[in-house]
Order: C-alpha cells, then sequence, then structure tokens
C-alpha cells in the first residue's frame, strides 16, 4: 500500500496553529501556575497570542499566490494540508476580522474593574448557585482564568470554520468553535441560573444542529463521493445520480449552519443565550460566531454547491424573509437591551442572507460591479464592530444588581452620562443602517447585490423591516435622551478600566470610518478577491 | 468653492459644541453668516446660462461606483442662497429662546442647526445620487434632535413621528437608489453620477417603479397627501425656528427632489404618473387649507398652511411647463421667505403671551403694532397678495394649471380664496378686537419688538417686496434650468405638447 507523507504549509496555516498553540500553552499556566497569580500572565499571554496571529494574518495575506483552479478562473491562495484547508483571500480577510474582534473580547473578558475587582465570570462555576461555597467563592475573590484559553479554542475553531475546504473539517471546526462557547456561556458571575440555562439551551441545541449537519455530509458524501468542495462541486455540475440525496444533504447541512447563524426558524437560542451569557462572551459570541458561520455558509454554497444555486437559493430567500420580518417585529416588544440586540441580530442574519443570495457569478455582474462576497464581508464587518461595542457598553451601565439590562434603567442616560448614550446610539443608528455609519455601507452593499441578482422581493421586504427596526432602535434612543428617568430606577455608569474604554473607542471609530471613508476597507474585501474552487 | 460652502458650517457645528457655552451664539451667527457669505460669491461667481457649474468630482467608493460630486445649477443655486439666508435669520430671531435650558441649551441647538444647515447645502449640491441620499438622511438625525430636544411639551413623541415618517421614505428611497444602481449596471455601465444617469435608457417597467421610489420619498419629505401627517404634529411642538428650518430648508429638498431626480432621471414616468401626482397635489391644496382653517393652535395652523403650499409648488412641476416649473421654482423660494415670516413672528407672540392658542389670544395689535404689522406682512405673503414675491409664483403655477386641464386650474384657484379666509381670519381672532387691561399692564406682553427682533425678520420682508416687484433674477437664474428640464422631458412649448400628451381637449388660448 502506497503511503505518501502529508505535505503542510506551515507558513499559511500559521495563524491557526499560533492560535491553537497559544489555547494549549493557556492550559499549560493553568496547571502549572497557583491559582492566585494566573490572571495576568493569562490575559497578557491571549492578547499576546491573539496579536501575533493577527500580525500573521496579515503576512500570510500580503504573500498569497496566484493559484490557477481546475475551471481556468484565477484566485489568490492555496489549498493546504492536503485538501482540507484552503488559504484564499475571503479566509484570509475573514481571520483578520475574526482576530480583530477576538482582541476586543479578550479585552472585555479580562475587565475587573465593573465588578470592584473581579472578573465577570462566576468565583466557581461548579458551586451551585445560592450556597454557602458560593458565597465562600466570592468572598476570596476567586475567578475562572480558564476563560482565556476556552476563548482562544473557540477562536481557532473560528478560524479554521470558513477556511475548511471539506465537510469533515467543517464539522470537526463547528465543533471546536462551539463547545468552548457553550461553557462560556454558563460562567456569569451574575444571575447564574440565568447564565446556566442558556448554557444549557445553546448546548442541547447547538448538539441537534451539529448532528443535522454531520448527516447532511453523510448524505452529501453518499451523492458525491467526496468531502471536499470541489469534489462535490464537480459531482454536482456533472449530475450524478440520486439527485434527492443531494437536496437532503443540502437541506441538513444548512440547518446546521443556519443554526449557526441564528436564522429563522433555527433562531429560538439566540435571545436566551445572549441575554443570559456574561455580556463579555455575548459581545465576543456575536460577533465572531456569526463572522465564522457566515464565512463556512458562503463557501459551502459558492464553492461546493455553486452548481445547485437553484436549488438553494428559494429557499435562503425564505429564511432571509422569515429572519428579518421576525427579528424586527419581535424586538419591538423586547424590554431588556440584551434580548433587543438578540432580536436585531436575528434581524442582521437576514440582511446577510440577503447578501448570500445576491449576484456572485462574473455572468451576472456589469463590469465594475462588485460580487455579493464582498457585500456579505462589508457588512460583517459593520455587523461585528457595532455588536461588540454596543454589548460592551451594556456591561456599563449598573445598578446594585449587576449590570442593569431593562430598558426602565437606562431611561434618561443621555442627560447623566451623555458619552455612553451617545456612543450607544451611534451604534444603534449603525445598525439601523443610518447613513454616514458602517451598517448603512453594508447594508446598502448587500441590497445592491441582492437586486442585482432580481431577488427584488427579498429587497422590499428588507426595506420594510428596516423601517420596523429603525422604529426599535430610535425609541431607544429617545428613552436614553428624551425620557426621565423614575426614581431609584437609573441604572449608573461606571468608570470601566482601559480595557473596555479602548475596545469602545476602537468600534466606534471602525464604525465611523467604515461608514464615511469605506475606501481602505472596500479595497482590501475587493482585493481580496474570490474563494478558490 | 462648494466643498467650503458645506465645510464651514460644519465646522462651526463641532467649534460650537467644543468651545465655551458662552460662545455658542456668536460663533453660530459668525459661522453662519460667513457660510451666508460663500454663498454669495457663488452665486457672482455663477454664469446664468452655464448649466451645471462649480462641479467637482472626486472618487469616494471606487468599488462601488461612487462620486463625491457636488456643483450647482439654477435650482441648486437659488436653493443654497434660501438655505444660507434663514439659518443666520433664525440663529439671530430665536436668541432668547436657545437659552432655554432644557434641551441643553445654545450650544447644542446652535450645533445641531449648524450641521443641519451644512447637511442640507450639501443636498442641494449634491451630483451624485448616492452621495445625495447619504446627505438626504444624514439631514434627519440634526432634525430629529432640535425637534425632540427643543420646543413644547410631547415634543419627543413629534419627533419620533417625524423621523419615522422621513426614514421610512429614506428606505423606500434607498431601495429605489440601489435599483438605479443595478439599471445602470445592466445597461453596461454601473455608476451613480446624475449626468451619466441621465443619459443611460432603463425599460418602461424598471423606470416607472424606480420614479414611484423616488416621489414616494419626495412627497414624503415635502409633505403631499396622504403622508403629511407629521408635518402639522412636528411644526406645533418644535420652536418657531427648528420649524423654519424644516419647512422653508429641509422640505424643500422633496420638491427640489421631484425636479432634479423625478424628472431630470425618468422623464417619461413622470408624464406616466402625472395624472396620479395632480390628482394627489390637488387634494394637498385643498385639504390643506381647510385643515388650516380649523386650526387652533397657530404653529400648527403655519404648518398645514405648508401642506396647501407645496401642493401648488408640486403641481407647477407636474403641469410641464416652463411657467410651472418656473413658478415652482419662484414659489419654493417665496414660499420659505414668507413662511420664514410667519413662524419667527408666531414665535415672538408665544414669547409674550405663553400661548398660541387662537381661543386664548386677542388684541394684541393694540399692544404690539410692530409685531402685529410683520405678521400681517407674512400673512399677506401667504396668501398672495399682489406686490408681494409670492403673487408672482402663485400666478405662474395657476396659469400653468389652467394649461394643463381648466378643471385643474379650477381647484387649484380655491386655494387662494381658502388662504384668504385662513389668513385673515387668524389674522382678526388674535391681534384685531380689544385688549384686556390686564395684558396692558402686563410688560412682558405688551412689549413691542426690539432691534434685534425686527432685525431678525427685516430681511425677509425686504425680500417678499423685492421680489414681488422685480422677480425677474430669480427668474433669470431658474429660467435655463427649466427650459433645459423641459427639453429633457419633452415638452417644447406648454400648451399644445402637453395637450397631445395627456390626450386632453385643452385649448392653450382659451385662458
Amino acid at each position: 500500500m502506497q503511503f505518501t507523507q502529508p505535505h503542510l504549509e506551515y507558513a499559511q496555516l500559521a495563524p491557526m496553529l499560533i492560535v491553537f498553540g497559544g489555547a494549549c500553552l493557556g492550559i499549560l499556566v493553568e496547571a502549572l501556575l497557583p491559582r492566585g497569580s494566573r490572571r495576568v500572565p493569562q490575559v497578557v499571554l491571549t492578547l499576546l497570542v491573539l496579536v501575533v496571529a493577527l500580525v500573521d494574518t496579515i503576512v500570510v495575506g500580503v504573500h498569497l499566490d496566484k493559484h490557477t483552479d481546475t475551471a481556468g478562473q484565477s484566485a489568490r491562495g492555496l489549498v493546504g494540508a492536503l485538501g482540507s484547508v484552503v488559504v484564499d483571500g475571503p479566509t484570509v480577510y475573514i481571520w483578520g476580522l475574526l482576530l480583530v474582534f477576538a482582541i476586543g473580547g479578550a479585552a472585555l473578558f479580562a475587565e475587573r474593574r465593573l465588578e470592584g475587582g473581579v472578573s465577570g465570570f462566576a468565583g466557581q462555576a461548579a458551586a451551585l448557585p445560592g450556597t454557602s461555597e458560593e458565597a465562600e467563592a466570592s468572598r476570596l475573590g476567586l475567578e475562572h482564568t480558564e476563560v482565556y484559553p476556552l476563548l482562544l479554542f473557540a477562536v481557532g475553531g473560528m478560524l479554521l470554520f470558513p477556511a475548511s475546504g471539506d465537510l469533515l473539517t467543517m464539522f470537526v471546526a463547528l465543533e471546536v468553535l462551539s463547545l468552548p462557547l457553550y461553557l462560556l456561556c454558563g460562567l456569569a458571575r451574575r444571575r447564574r441560573l440565568l447564565s446556566q440555562e442558556a448554557a444549557m439551551k445553546y448546548f442541547l441545541l447547538g448538539a441537534f444542529s451539529s448532528g443535522f449537519f454531520l448527516y447532511g455530509a453523510a448524505l452529501v458524501y453518499g451523492y458525491a463521493g467526496s468531502m471536499t468542495f470541489t469534489g462535490i462541486n464537480t459531482a454536482v455540475r456533472n449530475g450524478a445520480a440520486n439527485h434527492g440525496l443531494l437536496l437532503a444533504g443540502i437541506g441538513l447541512l444548512s440547518v446546521g449552519l443556519l443554526f449557526k447563524v441564528g436564522a429563522v426558524p433555527f433562531q429560538a437560542w439566540t435571545p436566551d443565550v445572549y441575554q443570559g451569557a456574561p455580556t463579555a462572551v455575548t459581545a465576543f459570541m456575536s460577533a465572531g460566531t456569526k463572522v465564522a458561520a457566515f464565512g463556512a455558509l458562503l463557501r459551502l454554497f459558492y464553492v461546493g454547491l455553486d452548481g445547485e444555486r437553484w436549488s438553494w437559493q428559494p429557499m435562503l430567500w425564505i429564511v432571509a424573509i422569515l429572519s428579518m420580518i421576525l427579528g424586527a417585529v419581535v424586538a419591538i416588544a423586547q424590554t431588556d437591551v440584551k434580548r433587543m440586540l438578540a432580536y436585531s441580530s436575528v434581524s442582521h442574519t437576514g440582511f446577510l442572507l440577503t447578501g448570500v443570495l445576491g449576484a456572485q457569478s462574473v455572468t451576472e455582474l456589469a463590469h465594475g460591479q462588485y460580487n455579493s462576497l464582498v457585500g456579505v464581508l462589508v457588512y460583517l464587518t459593520a455587523y461585528g464592530f457595532s455588536m461588540i461595542g454596543a454589548f460592551a457598553l451594556v456591561t456599563l451601565v449598573r445598578d446594585e444588581g449587576g449590570e442593569a439590562t431593562s430598558f426602565t434603567k437606562w431611561a434618561g442616560l443621555g442627560k447623566r452620562s451623555p458619552l455612553v448614550a451617545g456612543a450607544f446610539a451611534f451604534f444603534l443608528l449603525s445598525m439601523a443602517g443610518i447613513p454616514l455609519t458602517a451598517g448603512f455601507v453594508g447594508k446598502w452593499a448587500v441590497f445592491t447585490s441582492a437586486m442585482s441578482a432580481g431577488a427584488w422581493p427579498v429587497v422590499v421586504v428588507a426595506i420594510a423591516s428596516s423601517i420596523v427596526a429603525v422604529f426599535f432602535y430610535i425609541r431607544y434612543v429617545r428613552l436614553m435622551f428624551f425620557s426621565d428617568a423614575k426614581p431609584g430606577e437609573d441604572g449608573t455608569v461606571t468608570m470601566p478600566s482601559v480595557l473596555t474604554s479602548t475596545t469602545v473607542v476602537v468600534c466606534l471609530a471602525a464604525t465611523l470610518l467604515l461608514g464615511v471613508v469605506p475606501g481602505p476597507i472596500l479595497n482590501l474585501v475587493v482585493g481580496a478577491g474570490d474563494f478558490i474552487r | 468653492m462648494l466643498s467650503v460652502l458645506i465645510a464651514v458650517p460644519l465646522v462651526g457645528a463641532f467649534a460650537v459644541y467644543f468651545l465655551p457655552r458662552e460662545l455658542s451664539k456668536v460663533l453660530a451667527i459668525g459661522f453662519s453668516l460667513v457660510t451666508l457669505v460663500i454663498a454669495i460669491v457663488v452665486a457672482f461667481r455663477y454664469k446664468v446660462d452655464g448649466g451645471m457649474q462649480l462641479t467637482e468630482t472626486h472618487d469616494w467608493m471606487k468599488q462601488f461606483g461612487v462620486h463625491y460630486a457636488l456643483g450647482v445649477d439654477g435650482l441648486g443655486l437659488l436653493m443654497v442662497l434660501l438655505a444660507a439666508v434663514l439659518v443666520p435669520i433664525v440663529l439671530i430671531a430665536e436668541w432668547p429662546a436657545l437659552d432655554d435650558p432644557t434641551g441643553g441649551g445654545p450650544k447644542v441647538y446652535a450645533a445641531w442647526a449648524l450641521a443641519l444647515e451644512a447637511f442640507s447645502l450639501a443636498v442641494f449640491c449634491a451630483t451624485d445620487v448616492f452621495l445625495f441620499y447619504v446627505v438626504f438622511e444624514a439631514t434627519l438625525i440634526p432634525a430629529y434632535f432640535l425637534v425632540g430636544s427643543f420646543g413644547r411639551p410631547g415634543r419627543g413623541r413629534a419627533a419620533l413621528k417625524f423621523l419615522l415618517f422621513q426614514l421610512a421614505g429614506g428606505l423606500i428611497l434607498l431601495a429605489a437608489v440601489v435599483g438605479l444602481y443595478v439599471a445602470s449596471a445592466r445597461a453596461g455601465t454601473p455608476t451613480y453620477l446624475i449626468s451619466d444617469l441621465a443619459k443611460i435608457h432603463i425599460d418602461t417597467v424598471t423606470e416607472r417603479w424606480l420614479f414611484v421610489g423616488f416621489f414616494t420619498a419626495f412627497a414624503i419629505k415635502a409633505p403631499l397627501f396622504p403622508v403629511h401627517t407629521w408635518l402639522a404634529d412636528t411644526t406645533e411642538k418644535a420652536t418657531p425656528g427648528t420649524s423654519v428650518l424644516l419647512v422653508c430648508v429641509l422640505d424643500k429638498i422633496g420638491t427640489f427632489g421631484m425636479l432634479r431626480f423625478c424628472l431630470g432621471l425618468f422623464p417619461d414616468a413622470s408624464r406616466w404618473a402625472t395624472p396620479v401626482v395632480v390628482a394627489l397635489a390637488l387634494i394637498s391644496i385643498v385639504y390643506g387649507a381647510l385643515l388650516a382653517i380649523g386650526q387652533d393652535d397657530m404653529l400648527r395652523l403655519i404648518g398645514l398652511t405648508s401642506l396647501s403650499h407645496f401642493g401648488l409648488i408640486t403641481l407647477g412641476i407636474f403641469a410641464f411647463s416652463s411657467q410651472g416649473g418656473s413658478g415652482a421654482i419662484l414659489y419654493m423660494i417665496n414660499h420659505g421667505i414668507g413662511t420664514a415670516l410667519l413662524f419667527l413672528t408666531a414665535g415672538y407672540l408665544h414669547r409674550r403671551r405663553g400661548t398660541l392658542s387662537i381661543r386664548e389670544l386677542s388684541g394684541q395689535e393694540r399692544l404690539t403694532p410692530v409685531l402685529a404689522g410683520l405678521f400681517l406682512v407674512g400673512g399677506l405673503a401667504t396668501l398672495g397678495l399682489p406686490g408681494l414675491s409670492t403673487f408672482v409664483s402663485e400666478f405662474l403655477v395657476l396659469l400653468s394649471g389652467f394649461q394643463y386641464h381648466w378643471f385643474v386650474g379650477a381647484i387649484a384657484i380655491t386655494a387662494v380664496v381658502l388662504a384668504a379666509i385662513y389668513v385673515l381670519w387668524l389674522y382678526q381672532r388674535t391681534f384685531t378686537g380689544p385688549a384686556s387691561p390686564v395684558l396692558e399692564a402686563d410688560p412682558v406682553a405688551s412689549r413691542d419688538l426690539g432691534v434685534r427682533e425686527i432685525a431678525a425678520v427685516v430681511p425677509l420682508v425686504v425680500g417678499l417686496l423685492l421680489f414681488g416687484f422685480v422677480p425677474q433674477p430669480l427668474l433669470n437664474v431658474a429660467n435655463p434650468m427649466i427650459s433645459d428640464l423641459m427639453s429633457h422631458v419633452g415638452v417644447r412649448d406648454p400648451g399644445p405638447t402637453v395637450a397631445g400628451a395627456t390626450g386632453s381637449t385643452n385649448d392653450g388660448g382659451g385662458n
């Protein structure tokens, strides 16, 4: 039996390896250092690993070679690790985006000033809520430093997810990114029952959806005889037998991915998990998971199933329309800011899907027009920055019970602390898609590509649900600026340390810059080119 | 040049906001006056027959075919001047009202007002559809905070209503803008430049849909029946100064957009939609006037008269004749001046009496004759008295209405009668009659206008009189633009061509 020695492109895979290596180092730190002195090394290690990975991503991106695929289309990048990892332009862009968001997330994880000297994570996760052990843990000021390696593992999974070249790698990446997140969701210091419930719910539903994904992968393998996306693409184009197998496989794979992005009808976990998880985790997860999962979704549909466009496009039409409508309408009824943002994230998923179903192939586009991949990536950038920024600000508004997430506590915040309220309003305006914010550029990019594909009904629904969404965003702005707080009901702003404030400022700057001078980012996205097929 | 024009108030807004509170008012007025000077320089450098001028074109988002492109034609120039004149007047007239601490004081008001001015100027100068859309939406943010932070109780709600209406219109416009881009891409050259877009051929169905999108947005902005309901609430709750900025400057974007985009980009669809648009305009004219007659609050009343006036402007635009077009442009200017005078003098009255409920006011003429006189001038301008500038424009518009169809003209002309009723009856109820002795003894209520208050509104009165007798300068600027537009739309000479296009039995000479 022939045995070929695997050849790995270490230089191109380095960003992922760095992150995974950092995560393992973090575990060693946990094992070797005494409990009290772990935090500083962990934080430094995590941030260092992420920054180095980011720098390396840029290096990789600059040195991507031209690659001509079997169909004769050229893109930049390479198919590495024996076909299981694809490092191409979009991958590198998504990597960069993910690492930036992860740095922001890590900074929020490390914030200690808000809780009076401890982190926002449970002192001792194993202690039952309300028991003397818990009281003891919080008296001693214990905290879990395991969250940092967990974060790194999740980031590693996220990096691999959109870069995977076959269905099995994609599944492994899905699990690697999900499991640490399930755990992180259950670690809130306050309202622990809510947090644990969220983790449980997320885990059970997530496990189901992974099952669906795996089943779908098996069916598609049965149809195509290959796990790699290029192999599937070839089989689809050649029209293998058992088309029903392929359709069922597409459906099941979609369930798995649409669950991760939180699209209707798989959105049920989103509000509970967003609300229950520690807000730092929510911030990181809402941006990171969505970016990674949309990267994977794009690769699956554009590379693997491009030939079946007519099968999956109608499905995405329906899912996009439902997500936009449900997210916007249900968000109106919310009275908790985290839940409101969660539903708004559901409707953003719909907008992103509007981009996914947009015009992608060269034949559909005029010369000088960008494709839907660009639209989706721009939207993801805008969305991620405003979500992280908004959730970071949510951690600042507090009362004696911790974070004050109820609407009534935010009333009149514009008078008490105009800076925080102003920044939050700006993020909301960006989510609403008001011009001169990043959200507008994103929205407009996806609308244009959907319109180019002739999906005008979806765009009409998108416009209608934007109008609805504007209502609840602006109502919140009004609540902050033009309402007065009931006495004793006013949340106050706690001064954060430099970690959180830097994150907020960076997100603000990114949201504003992408709105006013989107040129450089657009150049970057357009320059990233297309997927390698 | 135009970039400087836009940048000065924008810089001013930041300067006012970040510099000490004591300087706010002086700085704000200074910046707005500098803007006015630049606008006047622009006007002097403008050549009457030169089409789009003082253009600047830079790539903004090259990948998406978006340009930072500015330029003025006759219409744009007049709108720029209107905005540049009105902002300092508002700031001077609202001087004491600015000190109201509830909304954040003069600093916040002046900063938002200057920001609004900057964005409005950008709207009137933009020659790229995308840039236009961006600044069109951006005007809403200062407007929202002006309405929501300053004014009478209930303003928060009014501001929300205002914003939701406007954003809804804006999003419909977004769909149309995106559609226009896609249509241009289908035609082979994806672009947002108006000059390029006017050349491409769009198929009939698409053109009609795009027209509907653009027109709906502008109808909400203008406003026209049936999407006018935000207008009265907003003018009632906002300060009179804010109302001037909204109704006299911002709402002009609606009619400006109809001329520049609906007619300029979709000439065939505009002709196709004319019957419906004219019907809406007629309803607005009559319905707005009738509503105005029934109002008890003066600011609400003045707001609703604008509904009637915007109906007339729209009628002038969609009558497709050079008289109608020039009349509409003139009307936009004159309505801006006249209504500003009414709003500001009503604001003066409110400061003296603390109420604007018509049934509680009486006999103000005896207490403050100068205020009464100025208000009357504004009122007479609103009803189109010959000798005041509004007469000229109203006459031209009505003429075009009759040219379109005698029936249309006949309905439109009731506006004149109804305007006489709402203005004169309003004046009679509030200013004439006996003044109570209590009020005469009241130092606030019986104090006539001060020098500052008079100085603020004198330019408006001068404008009304001057353009009433010598409308030629305005017409000279407006006419070339309108004749270009009419030839683009395919109307050469008003009477016969329109008659042919609409299939009516109009007899041009019969009027």
